[in-house]
């Protein structure tokens, strides 16, 4: 079973209690009006797919309830980080270096 | 088979070697969100409200656990509700939160016994070890959200939503005979 660090909790904790709940950092635009039919299309279902590290979101649904953001590799399954909503995108690079 | 929804009254589940499980007397509970001026709150309900997930609080008549970062559950006895209530309203209009009496939502199974922890153990991911004495986590047994607040090495309480509450009764049940059977 998988362990993820929730970053509210301070603890790491079982995959069971946690929900996967998509692609990370995708900001919905100020006014959708404004936008055009592709435009509104790309920010609802287009999404980067990585094979690879990927920028996502998680929710610790049976624990204390927060969405969070973790950088994940989708073909390891190794978490590099965890870090609460809102705070920016750490950089890829300095963090697969770390890793090494 | 589930147990039947009335025989959630407070009453002995299962009773072995390993461990005993019973439902709890009725007790009040509130919901409460709230951020920013936290000590206002403390003052208001009697007791400081603890702010590290999973810590707990006490002082007459209440008890308070943080489930997450803007959210406490206060158990209070029956009586004290309406104070209890009245004294967070008052905060409103300075501290706008979010308070919900949600006393009819949960039941309260009482677990204790030498093998308490094993038994938690059969249906919670989590090591029941990070739960210090003391110490009150949300967290998933049997496939349902509950609240498990550990009162001393071999005791714990465990809040569940009246939905969940026979079919876990069942599990509760099915695992105490099983360790039970296993001491024999
Ligand atoms: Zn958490």
């Amino acid at each position: 079973m998988i362990q993820i660090h929730c970053p509210y909790c301070g603890e790491t904790l079982p995959e069971l209690e946690f929900a996967y709940a998509g692609e990370a950092h995708i900001e919905r635009p100020l006014s959708p009006s404004e936008q055009s039919d592709e435009q509104w299309a790309e920010f609802l279902f287009l999404r980067e797919n990585v094979k690879g590290p990927h920028f996502e979101r998680w929710r610790h649904l049976h624990g204390c309830g927060r969405f969070f953001n973790a950088v994940r590799n989708t073909i390891t399954d190794r978490f590099y980080i965890t870090y609460k909503a809102g705070e920016p995108r750490p950089d890829l690079a300095t963090l697969l270096e770390e890793d090494k | 088979m589930s147990k039947h929804i009335s025989s959630l009254a407070p009453s002995v589940v299962v009773d072995t070697a390993a461990a005993r499980v019973a439902v709890s007397q009725l007790i009040g509970r509130i919901s409460l969100r709230a951020r920013g001026d936290l000590a206002a709150v403390g003052n208001a309900i009697g007791v400081a409200l603890p702010t590290k997930i999973g810590t707990c609080a006490k002082a007459d008549g209440i008890e308070v656990a943080c489930l997450g970062p803007d959210e406490w559950t206060l158990l209070v006895s029956l009586n004290q509700i309406e104070k209890v209530e009245d004294a967070l309203a008052a905060l409103y209009p300075s501290l706008p939160h979010s308070m919900t009496e949600v006393t009819g939502r949960e039941v309260t199974f009482t677990i204790e016994g030498p093998q308490a922890v094993d038994l938690l153990s059969i249906a919670t991911p989590r090591d029941i070890a990070s739960i210090k004495v003391g110490e009150a986590r949300r967290t998933l047994f049997d496939g349902a959200t509950v609240v498990l607040w550990r009162d001393a090495e071999t005791s714990f309480r465990m809040d569940v939503w009246n939905s969940f509450a026979p079919f876990l009764a069942t599990t509760l049940e099915t695992g105490a005979k099983e360790l039970a059977a296993e001491l024999a």
